[in-house]
C-alpha cells in the first residue's frame, strides 16, 4: 500500500489509459465491457483517497517522472480538482453497469470493443485535464478526450450521428485552437507552462493596458467556453447529445462539459485572478449576460422540442448557464451555487439521460409523441425521470433547489435582486418542458406500440434509481456537495488579487 | 404506546406516519380492503399522535426536533406551536372522516386508479402536517411544494381533457407563484434577517424600511398562491374537476388552509404585528383581502355548478382569515385562527353534501336541486348547517371567528373591514340560503330525479353528519381553538 499511495495521481490517469490499450486488443464486446467496468470502479477509490488526503493534509503536488516543476509536468490535486475528480469517477462508476445492455443494443456488434476503448481514452482525458497543473498538458488531455468523444458520438446507429460528430469535430477543433493560442501567449509572456508558475510570473507584468494578457485571457475563455457549450457557443451540443448512443449522452452530459467548466474556473481564479485584477475587466457583466441568455433561450427552445433527447440537450445548455452564472457572480454564495450545480446537474442529467436510454431500449423511440402512457408501462423508469425532472425545476428537497438557493443568495448579496427573480423565472420554464413530458407519460392511455414495454432489466434500472435517489439525498444532506464546494470556493476567492 | 412516547418522537411520528402509510397503501394495491384499512390505520395513528401532543402544547410546551442543516441557514426542523397545533388537529381529525367518506364515494362511483388516489392523499396529508409543524420558513416551503406536487395527480385524476387542463393551471399557478414570489421573498428575508426561524414578535423588526416591508409582504401574500387571494385564485375553481373527497379535504381544508396558515405565520412570526402596525401595512392588505371577500362572493352568486359555487365561497372565506390579519389587532388575529378551524368543518360538510348528491342522484347544478331535501334529508340537513356556518349564524362555529375579527376591526376603527364583513355576510346568505330553500321547499321538477333512490351510501352519510355535528359542537365548546389561538398571540 505504501508503494502505491504516493503515486495515486499518476494511477488515476494511467490505469484508464492502460485499460484502453487492453480494450483495443480485445475482440469481444462483452470482455471489453467487463474491463471498462473494472477500471470505472477502481477510479472512485483513487479519487476518494486523494480527496481524503487533500482534506487531511492539504494539496498534493506530484512530479511526473521526477522532474521538478516548473520544468517538468506537475499533477496538482487541490480541493477543487479532488472534488471534480470524485464527481467524474463516481458518476462514471455508477452509470457503467447501464452500458452493458444499452451499448449492446445500440452499437454494432463488431464495434463494441472499440466503443469501450474510446470510452476509456475519453475518461483518461477528462481525468487528466482535472488533475494536471500544466497548461499545455491540459491541452493534450483536452484533445485526447475530444477525439475519443467524436468517435463515441459517431458510433450512434442513427446516420445523423456522423454529421453531428463532424459538426462537433469542427467546433471542438476551433475551441482547442483558441485554447492553445491562449496558452501560447501566456508562454510568450511568462516563459512557463506550469499554472502556478504562470500566475506568479504574470502578476508583476500586469498593468491595465497589458493587451497581450487580456488577449490570452480572451483566447482561453473562448476556447474553453466552446467546450463547455456556453451560449452562444453551444450549437454543437444538441445534435451531438441527440444522436450519440444513449449511454454516451448520459456520460458526456455528466462529465465532459463539467471538466471544461473546471478548466474555466482554474484559469479565471487560479491563474488570471491571482495575477491580475479581473474586476478591471467587464468579465462579470459578459458572463452573467451570456448565462442569462442560455437560461432563457435554451430553455424556451427545449419547450418546443419534440425529441426527448434534444429537449434534454437544450436543457443542459440552460443548466450550464446556471453554473457560469455562479462563476460570473464570483462571490462566496454565488460561486458555491455554480460549483455545487456542477455536481447537482451531473446527477440530474445523468439520471434523465439514463431514463431516456431505458425508454429507447424498451420503446425504440425518444419522440415525445410516441411515449403516451409510458409511465404505466415503465413506472420505475418514469418515476426516476420525474424526480430528476423536478430537480431541474428546483423543487425544495432536490439538488436543484440547493443550487438555486445559493445562486439567488449570491445574486442578492451583489445587490442584483432582479437576477433573483430571473433565476426563479427560468426554472419555471423547466417546469413547462418537464411537465409536458410528465403529462404525456402519466396522464394518457398507453399507445398500442408500447404494449410490450416494461421497466428495463436491473443492470440498467439500478444505476438510474441510484442517481434519482441521489438527486433527493443530496438535496437534503449537502455536506459532501455544497460543503466541499463552499470550502473550495473560499480557497479560490481568497487567492484573488 | 403512543401516550408513552416523548413529544419529540410524537412530532416525528406525526410527520412521517402518512409517508410510511403511503408506502403501505402502494404495496397493498391488489387488496382493496386491506388498502383502505391501511389508510384508516394511518389516519388514526396520525390523529392520535397529534391529539397526544395537544396536552403539552396547551400547557405551554413547544416540542421541537431538528433533523438536518441543509445549507447555512436552511434547517429542516419542526416545532409545534399553538397555531400549527390547531391546523394539524383540524387536518388530521378531518382526514379520518374524509377517508370513510372516500371509501363510500370512490367505490360507489367506480373511480379508476384508486391506489394512486389514496397514496397521493396520504402524501398530501403528511406534507400538510410537516407544513403545520414547520419551525422555519424553509421547512414550511419544502412541505408547501410537496403539497402542491402530491395533489396534482389528484386534480388530474380523471385524465380527460378538462382534468389535464385543470391540472396544468393548478401546477403552473401554485408552483409558479411559489417559485416567482414566495422563494425570492424567502431569499430576501434570509439576506435581511440572517435567519428563517419563526420567532414571536418577528425577525424583521428594524431591519427593513416601509417600502421593503410592503414589497416583501406583497410577495408573501401573492406568492403563497394556496391562499387564493384574487387575482391568483382561479386554480381553485379549476381544481374542482377532482373527485369530491379531494375538493372536500384538500381544496377546502388542507391545501387552502396551508396557504392562509402560512400567511398568518409569516405576518405574526416573521414580520411581527408590531412592525406591521408601525409601518402602516394594514390599509392595502385590508383592501386586497376585502376585495377578494366581496368579489368572490359576487362571483359565487352567479355559479350554477354547486362545486364551483362552493369553490368561490372558499376563495371568499379564505380572505376572511387574511382580513383578520390585515386588521392587525390581536383579537382579530385570534378570530382569523378560529375562522381557519371553523371554516374547515363547515366547508367540508358542504362538499361532502355536494358529493353525496352527485353519488346518489348524479346532480351537479344548483338549478337541479328542487326538492332534493325530501329525498336526502340527512345530506341536506347537514348542508343547511354548513351553510349557516358559512354565513356565521349562531349556533355554528362560523359565528365565533367572524365575531372576533369584527371586534378587532371595530377596535382599530377599520371601517372598511367592518363594511366588508357586513356585506359579505349578506352575500353569503344570498348564495347559500336559496339552495337550502330549493332543496326543502320547492317541488321536484316533473320527470326529474324522482324519489327512486334515497340517500347516498352509509359511509358518506356518516361522514357528513359527523362534520355537521362538529360545526355545532365547536360553537358550544370553542375551548381548544380559542386557547390555542390565544397562546399564539401571547408568546
Amino acid at each position: 500500500m505504501n508503494a502505491v499511495w504516493p503515486h495515486l495521481p499518476a494511477l488515476q490517469v494511467v490505469i484508464p489509459l492502460l485499460g484502453a490499450l487492453l480494450a483495443a486488443l480485445l475482440r469481444s464486446g462483452r470482455l471489453a465491457f467487463l474491463l471498462a467496468l473494472a477500471v470505472s470502479w477502481i477510479m472512485p477509490l483513487i479519487a476518494g483517497a486523494m480527496l481524503w488526503q487533500v482534506l487531511s493534509s492539504g494539496p498534493i503536488s506530484y512530479h511526473l517522472g521526477g522532474w521538478e516543476p516548473p520544468w517538468g509536468i506537475e499533477y496538482r490535486v487541490d480541493l477543487l480538482s479532488a472534488f471534480v475528480l470524485v464527481l467524474l469517477s463516481t458518476v462514471g462508476a455508477v452509470i457503467m453497469p447501464f452500458a452493458g445492455r444499452s451499448v449492446a443494443f445500440e452499437v454494432e456488434e463488431g464495434r463494441q470493443a472499440w466503443f469501450y476503448c474510446m470510452y476509456l481514452i475519453c475518461l483518461t482525458g477528462l481525468l487528466g485535464i482535472t488533475i494536471t497543473g500544466d497548461a499545455f498538458n491540459a491541452f493534450v488531455f483536452l484533445e485526447i478526450s475530444s477525439l475519443s468523444t467524436y468517435v463515441l458520438i459517431a458510433l450512434g446507429r442513427d446516420r445523423r450521428a456522423l454529421l453531428s460528430a463532424f459538426q462537433y469535430l469542427i467546433m471542438g477543433t476551433i475551441g482547442a485552437t483558441f485554447y492553445v493560442v491562449g496558452v501560447g501567449l501566456l508562454y510568450l509572456l511568462t516563459g512557463s507552462l506550469n499554472m502556478v508558475d504562470i500566475a506568479a510570473r504574470l502578476g508583476p507584468t500586469w498593468t491595465s493596458d497589458a493587451r497581450a494578457v487580456v488577449a490570452a485571457l480572451a483566447f482561453v475563455t473562448v476556447g474553453v467556453s466552446l467546450k463547455l457549450a456556453l451560449f452562444p457557443l453551444h450549437v454543437w451540443l444538441p445534435n451531438a447529445y441527440a444522436y450519440a448512443p444513449s449511454w454516451v449522452t448520459a456520460f458526456l452530459s455528466a462529465t465532459a462539459t463539467k471538466v471544461a467548466i473546471y478548466l474555466l474556473i482554474r484559469y479565471f481564479f487560479s491563474i488570471f485572478g491571482v495575477a491580475i485584477d479581473l474586476h478591471a475587466l467587464p468579465m462579470t457583466e459578459i458572463i452573467v449576460a451570456l448565462s442569462l441568455a442560455a437560461m432563457f433561450v435554451a430553455s424556451l427552445i427545449a419547450v418546443f422540442e419534440t425529441n426527448l433527447k434534444r429537449m434534454l440537450a437544450f436543457s443542459s445548455v440552460a443548466q450550464i448557464g446556471y453554473i457560469t452564472l455562479g462563476i460570473g457572480l464570483a462571490n462566496q454564495a454565488g460561486m458555491t451555487g455554480g460549483l455545487v450545480h456542477v455536481v447537482n446537474h451531473a446527477l440530474m442529467k445523468a439520471a434523465l439521460f439514463l431514463a431516456v436510454g431505458g425508454i429507447f431500449y424498451r420503446a425504440r423511440s425518444v419522440l415525445i409523441d410516441d411515449l403516451a402512457g409510458i409511465g404505466r408501462k415503465m413506472p420505475l423508469t418514469m418515476a426516476a425521470f420525474t424526480i430528476a425532472g423536478f430537480g431541474l425545476v428546483g423543487t425544495p428537497g432536490t439538488v436543484g433547489f440547493i443550487s438555486k438557493w445559493y445562486l439567488a443568495v449570491g445574486a442578492f448579496d451583489k445587490g442584483w435582486w432582479i437576477l433573483v427573480v430571473l433565476i426563479v423565472a427560468s426554472s419555471l420554464i423547466a417546469l413547462v418542458y418537464i411537465g409536458r413530458v410528465a403529462e404525456v407519460a402519466w396522464l394518457r392511455e398507453p399507445s398500442p406500440q408500447l404494449a410490450q414495454a416494461s421497466d428495463p432489466p436491473p443492470s440498467m434500472l439500478v444505476p438510474l434509481i441510484v442517481l434519482a435517489a441521489a438527486t433527493v439525498y443530496f438535496g437534503i444532506d449537502t455536506t459532501w456537495t455544497a460543503g466541499i464546494a463552499g470550502s473550495a470556493v473560499s480557497v479560490l476567492l481568497g487567492a484573488l488579487r | 404506546m403512543i401516550a408513552a412516547a416523548s413529544p419529540e418522537h410524537l412530532v416525528l411520528l406525526a410527520v412521517f406516519a402518512p409517508f410510511a402509510g403511503a408506502l403501505a397503501i402502494a404495496l397493498l394495491h391488489r387488496r382493496p380492503n386491506l388498502r383502505e384499512a391501511a389508510t384508516i390505520a394511518t389516519a388514526a395513528t396520525l390523529c392520535l399522535a397529534v391529539a397526544t401532543l395537544l396536552g403539552p402544547v396547551r400547557g405551554g410546551a413547544a416540542p421541537e426536533v431538528q433533523l438536518i442543516e441543509v445549507a447555512k441557514g436552511l434547517v429542516l426542523a419542526f416545532k409545534v406551536e399553538p397555531l400549527g397545533m390547531l391546523f394539524a388537529l383540524v387536518a388530521s381529525s378531518l382526514w379520518i372522516v374524509n377517508s370513510i367518506y372516500s371509501f363510500g364515494y370512490m367505490r360507489a362511483n367506480a373511480e379508476p386508479r384508486q391506489t394512486v388516489f389514496y397514496v397521493c392523499f396520504a402524501v398530501a396529508l403528511g406534507s400538510t402536517i410537516g407544513l403545520a409543524f414547520a419551525k422555519n420558513l424553509f421547512t414550511l416551503f419544502l412541505f408547501y411544494e410537496a403539497l402542491t406536487i402530491s395533489t396534482y395527480p389528484l386534480v388530474a385524476h380523471r385524465q380527460d381533457a378538462e382534468a389535464v387542463r385543470a391540472g396544468r393551471i393548478y401546477l403552473m399557478l401554485l408552483l409558479g407563484t411559489s417559485l416567482m414570489l414566495f422563494l425570492p421573498a424567502i431569499v430576501v428575508t434570509w439576506a435581511l434577517a440572517g435567519t428563517l426561524d419563526f420567532v414571536p414578535g418577528g425577525i424583521l423588526a428594524g431591519k427593513a424600511g416601509t417600502v421593503t416591508v410592503a414589497v416583501l409582504l406583497a410577495a408573501y401574500v401573492f406568492g403563497i398562491g394556496k391562499a387564493a387571494v384574487m387575482p391568483l385564485h382561479f386554480w381553485l375553481p379549476a381544481a374542482m374537476v377532482a373527485p369530491t373527497p379531494v375538493s372536500a379535504l384538500l381544496h377546502a381544508v388542507a391545501v387552502v388552509k396551508a396557504g392562509v396558515f402560512a400567511i398568518l405565520k409569516v405576518a405574526v412570526l416573521i414580520f411581527g404585528l408590531d412592525t406591521l402596525v408601525a409601518l402602516g401595512q394594514s390599509a392595502w392588505l385590508t383592501a386586497v383581502s376585502g376585495a377578494t371577500v366581496v368579489v368572490a362572493s359576487l362571483v359565487a352568486l352567479r355559479q350554477d355548478n354547486l362545486k364551483r359555487r362552493l369553490a368561490y365561497s372558499t376563495v371568499s372565506q379564505l380572505s376572511y382569515v387574511i382580513l383578520g390579519v390585515a386588521v392587525l389587532a390581536p383579537i382579530s388575529v385570534i378570530g382569523a385562527a378560529m375562522h381557519l378551524a371553523a371554516h374547515a368543518f363547515s366547508k367540508i360538510t358542504l362538499f361532502f353534501a355536494a358529493g353525496s348528491i352527485y353519488t346518489a342522484a348524479h346532480l351537479t347544478e344548483v338549478s337541479q336541486l328542487n326538492g332534493i331535501g325530501r329525498r336526502m334529508p340527512w345530506t341536506m340537513g347537514a348542508f343547511a348547517i354548513g351553510a349557516l356556518g358559512m354565513i356565521g349564524v349562531p349556533p355554528t362555529a362560523g359565528f365565533l371567528g367572524k365575531w372576533f375579527i369584527l371586534s378587532g376591526a371595530m377596535h382599530t376603527a377599520n371601517w372598511v373591514a367592518v363594511a366588508v364583513i357586513v356585506v359579505s355576510t349578506l352575500l353569503n346568505a344570498a348564495y347559500f340560503l336559496p339552495i337550502v330553500f330549493r332543496a326543502f321547499f320547492c317541488a321536484p321538477a316533473a320527470g326529474g330525479h324522482g324519489a327512486q333512490t334515497g340517500e347516498a351510501p352509509w359511509p358518506i352519510v356518516i361522514a357528513l353528519t359527523a362534520t355537521a355535528v362538529g360545526t355545532i359542537l365547536m360553537f358550544f365548546a370553542p375551548d381548544i381553538p380559542h386557547t390555542l389561538a390565544r397562546l399564539m398571540i401571547a408568546r
